[in-house]
């Protein structure tokens, strides 16, 4: 009992750099049971992880084909974060991120006749106010009845991908067989960093929402407030800090953030609304802020991980003929081996909780 | 005869030895104290005994013969009955479905319930253990939910008995039924054995000490040869001052007050009633009442944490009953909270950031909304300095620290920002002798230097060494209020039960 309690408390107290240690160590896990699995499955592992890595980073078409898959996640896995930061669980940012690009689009479209940078901006702008206003909403009925956030959220998220588009078809949708909006204007798409690839420079735009969510929650009075109320509500009731307006302002940053995603795919890469465009990055998003531990530079590394699985599994299933469904199990896998720190935490704590000395 | 020896007991948590090499032989007959402050490792000790926790080392003999415990059900069959801290009933189940509960009378398959009731209460009358055996246990007073938990011992022929801070929850008045009962019990040839913190208890029943300090034996000795002082160095390690000198005061001008305040609590279903009470500059008034009756309520409406129905709340001349928690702490209004890990400290927040808590928006913490870190820093260190917080440094988590330690925290924040009016509720729970005594010091400092103070606390002896007055509350009510030398304990503990008084108030 001694022992086990003993290596618990030396997995759950790890700093930063172990911490990255435990998640490379999982990464690595989750490879060479991919290879085991692409061993028996009849193809060549060499090969097959060859392809992998070439396709993720061995060139810079490849490189920006990562990074593009790495954007959207960044953003949601962000949100996600946020979330957590207050002890809410955002489950929404798939309704989030439609309202968003929905948004997006329709301002884009509307105020096609304003200079582009500005156009951009108002843009971007109208995703993030859309996203969180459908964030807050979960926030208000938490704070006001207890309404818990997984499951308003989840529901939101229905209502939200079928409300734009409802939208979409009555009023926005462009002629043709397609369930689309117009294109948006030339002056309102962001440009691309190589040409041919769509990697846009909406990835710094991530990292630069990274950096200040980073600093929000590290230097500013905001963020000490979302963190007193995710990690003990009671005391930071005592304190006088008003929970309520706390969860509902932090579920609105979550929701911005989420909103964000579908901007900037409308503006980067599909330059205009289609129904059904996001492949789940909302939910994806989730796992990239657990594997990240929900910590903004976390999630970087997290979501550059995902992205680079992805666009590497393509090339591995053009290449060597493996099917890329692997790598999503691969993915499933890593997940599986960084949660399990946190199941060993919560299994700590019960037992410590059982063995308390006094 | 040796009831229970246990030789070189040695137990570790994670690292940390709860327990180090602790020899202890407690005689047939006797009532024998475990003494220590919180964290000395009593309560370790004894669930090795009761076979709760295996031991890494050493070796344990009853009456005699060496025996590995390794569940309770052994420590039974070998006559222990342990009575815990927090009580291990059925609410649903009556008392006596709880006593009978693993070994119940049977009739065929069915459960002898005539029987089982007799038995009880058989049990009850030989060792005048009070217990309605019919009634539930969600209906009874935590005294008798007590002595259900001795009857399931007994119940079961346990010889020797473990208490583990038995009176903690209880009043002067069951503290003292629960007495007559172990000195009942000693006569019947039980064995005893009282675990506690509290000198005063261990000074009236008990026949042998064994103090314990960091998980070391400090000694055994008699109780008849011995004082609370010297009981206490041993404890603490230090000497220790157990009377407080409180200065006499001139009164004052009001500098708090609260008129006809009323509120209800769903949850509890209780009621505050028309509660009214001033507090003068430089005064301590105290709140005794068994805990439940409202103090909680109390504290929370004070602090604009619970809504009020009724009533006004006044500080230093100025109506603050419609100001929110912050508004009225910038106001002076300090609180140390009853529950420290509930709402006084955020445990994962480290104490540069507790110790900002409810200021983190304000110069020189914060400027603009931005938080400045060379002002925080400086300024936890300070706190850190002055009230002798034990840590290894400024960064260092909340939970990391001892009870003690925490509750400085708390009062280093609180005081810090010099407030008029300090609420401080059970400022010493579960703080070891040590910090008492620097808390208790540190409010009449506070009283001395002008500060209201309202002191809301279960411990009587706390009530009375730093009062200026008290007011006694039960069921909600203010039921008597005076002087603090106006008041015997005894008084008071009957009041507190809900026992009215002529000629006191």
């Amino acid at each position: 009992m001694r022992s086990i309690i003993g290596l618990l408390t030396k997995v759950k107290n790890r700093s930063t750099i172990t911490e990255l240690l435990y998640s490379l160590t999982a990464i690595v896990i989750a490879l060479i049971i991919g290879a085991i699995l692409i061993y028996f499955s009849g193809h060549d592992v060499w090969k097959a992880y060859y392809n992998l890595f070439y396709g993720a980073f061995g060139n810079s078409y490849n490189l920006a084909q990562t990074l593009l898959k790495t954007t959207p996640l960044i953003f949601t896995g962000l949100a996600v974060a946020i979330g957590f930061q207050s002890g809410l669980f955002n489950i929404g940012g798939e309704g989030q991120l439609y309202w968003g690009a929905f948004a997006t689009a329709v301002v884009a479209i509307t105020f096609s006749h304003l200079p582009g940078l500005i156009l951009i901006l108002l843009s971007l702008l109208a995703g993030a106010v859309a996203g969180g206003i459908w964030g807050s909403i979960p926030g208000y009925l938490k704070a006001r009845t207890g309404a818990h956030e997984v499951i308003t959220t989840i529901m939101l998220n229905y209502i939200g991908i079928l409300a734009t588009t409802f939208l979409l078809k009555n009023y926005f949708k462009e002629a043709g067989p397609v369930d689309q909006t117009r294109m948006i204007p030339e002056s309102a798409r962001m440009s691309e960093l190589i040409p041919y690839t769509r990697l846009t420079w909406a990835i710094f735009l991530a990292v630069t929402v990274i950096i200040i969510i980073d600093y929000l929650f590290k230097n500013t009075s905001l963020g000490y407030d979302i963190q007193a109320v995710g990690k003990n509500r009671d005391a930071a009731e005592y304190a006088g800090i008003r929970a309520d307006g706390i969860i509902i302002l932090t579920m609105a940053l979550s929701g911005a953030v989420a909103g964000l995603t579908g901007s900037t795919i409308v503006l980067g890469v599909l330059h205009r609304f289609i129904t059904n465009f996001s492949p789940g990055y909302g939910f994806t998003g989730i796992a990239v802020a657990v594997l990240g531990r929900n910590k903004p530079w976390g999630v970087l590394l997290a979501a550059l991980l995902f992205g680079a699985l992805e666009a590497g599994g393509m090339s591995m299933q053009l290449f060597a003929k493996i099917p890329s469904d692997l790598m999503t199990i691969v993915q499933g896998l890593v997940i599986l081996f960084v949660a399990a720190p946190a199941f060993i935490q919560l299994l700590s704590k019960s037992l410590r909780g059982a063995d308390q000395s006094e | 005869m040796n009831a229970v020896e246990l030789k070189d007991i040695s137990k570790a948590f994670g690292g940390i030895l709860a327990n180090d090499g602790i020899d202890l032989t407690v005689k047939e007959g006797e009532i024998h104290c475990i003494l220590g402050e919180n964290g000395a490792g009593k309560t370790t000790l004894m669930k090795i005994l009761f076979g709760l926790y295996s031991k890494d080392s050493g070796r344990i003999l009853i009456k005699g013969q060496e025996v590995e415990i390794k569940e309770p059900r052994q420590a039974i069959n070998l006559g222990i009955g342990m009575i815990h801290q927090h009580f291990m009933l059925v609410n649903r189940l009556t008392v006596a479905e709880n006593i009978i509960a693993g070994d119940e009378p049977l009739k065929g398959i069915f459960i002898d319930q005539e029987r089982a009731n007799s038995e009880v209460e058989k049990l009850s009358q030989r060792y005048n253990l009070k217990v309605n055996p019919a009634a539930r246990i969600e209906n009874i007073s935590v005294g008798e939910q007590q002595r259900v938990e001795i009857l399931k011992a007994l119940y079961r022929n346990a010889e020797i008995l473990i208490l583990d801070e038995p009176t903690a929850v209880l009043t002067p008045q069951e503290t003292e039924e629960l007495f007559q009962v172990m000195r009942k019990l000693k006569r019947n040839g039980k064995t005893i054995i009282f675990i506690t913190h509290k000198l005063k208890e261990t000074m009236t029943i008990s026949d042998r000490v064994t103090i314990l300090r960091d998980g070391r034996k400090v000694g055994t000795v008699t109780t008849s040869e011995t004082s609370p002082e010297e009981l206490a160095r041993m404890m603490v390690g230090r000497e220790v001052v157990l009377r407080v000198d409180k200065k006499a005061r001139k009164l004052d001008r009001p500098i708090f007050e609260v008129r006809g305040l009323s509120l209800h609590n769903k949850k509890s279903n209780l009621y505050l009633k028309d509660i009214s009470f001033t507090i003068e500059k430089g005064e301590i008034l105290g709140v005794a009442g068994v805990e439940g009756n409202g103090q909680l309520e109390l504290e929370e409406a004070l602090t604009a944490l619970r809504k009020i129905e009724q009533g006004q709340i006044i500080l230093k001349g100025r109506d603050i009953t419609g100001l929110r928690t912050r508004e009225r702490r910038d106001f002076g209004l300090a609180h140390i909270p009853s529950d420290r890990l509930k709402r006084g400290l955020i445990e994962e927040f480290n104490l540069e950031r507790n110790l900002i808590l409810g200021s983190e928006w304000q110069e020189p913490f914060a400027r603009r909304g931005f938080l400045v870190k060379r002002a925080i820093q400086a300024y936890a260190k300070r706190i850190i300095k002055e009230f002798d917080i034990r840590t290894s440094g400024s960064q260092a988590k909340a939970a990391d620290l001892s009870g003690g330690n925490q509750q400085k925290v708390i009062l280093g924040r609180e005081l810090m920002r010099d407030p008029d009016l300090i609420i401080a509720s059970q400022p010493t729970r579960g703080v070891d002798v040590g910090a008492i005594e620097y808390i208790h010091n540190l409010l009449l400092e506070m009283r001395d230097r002008g500060k209201g103070i309202l002191l809301i606390s279960a411990e009587l002896d706390e009530l009375r060494s730093l009062s200026d007055r008290i007011m006694v509350i039960y069921e909600g009510t203010i039921v008597a209020e005076g002087k603090t030398e106006d008041f015997t304990e005894e008084e008071l503990g009957l009041l507190m039960a809900g026992q009215g008084l002529e000629g006191v108030g």
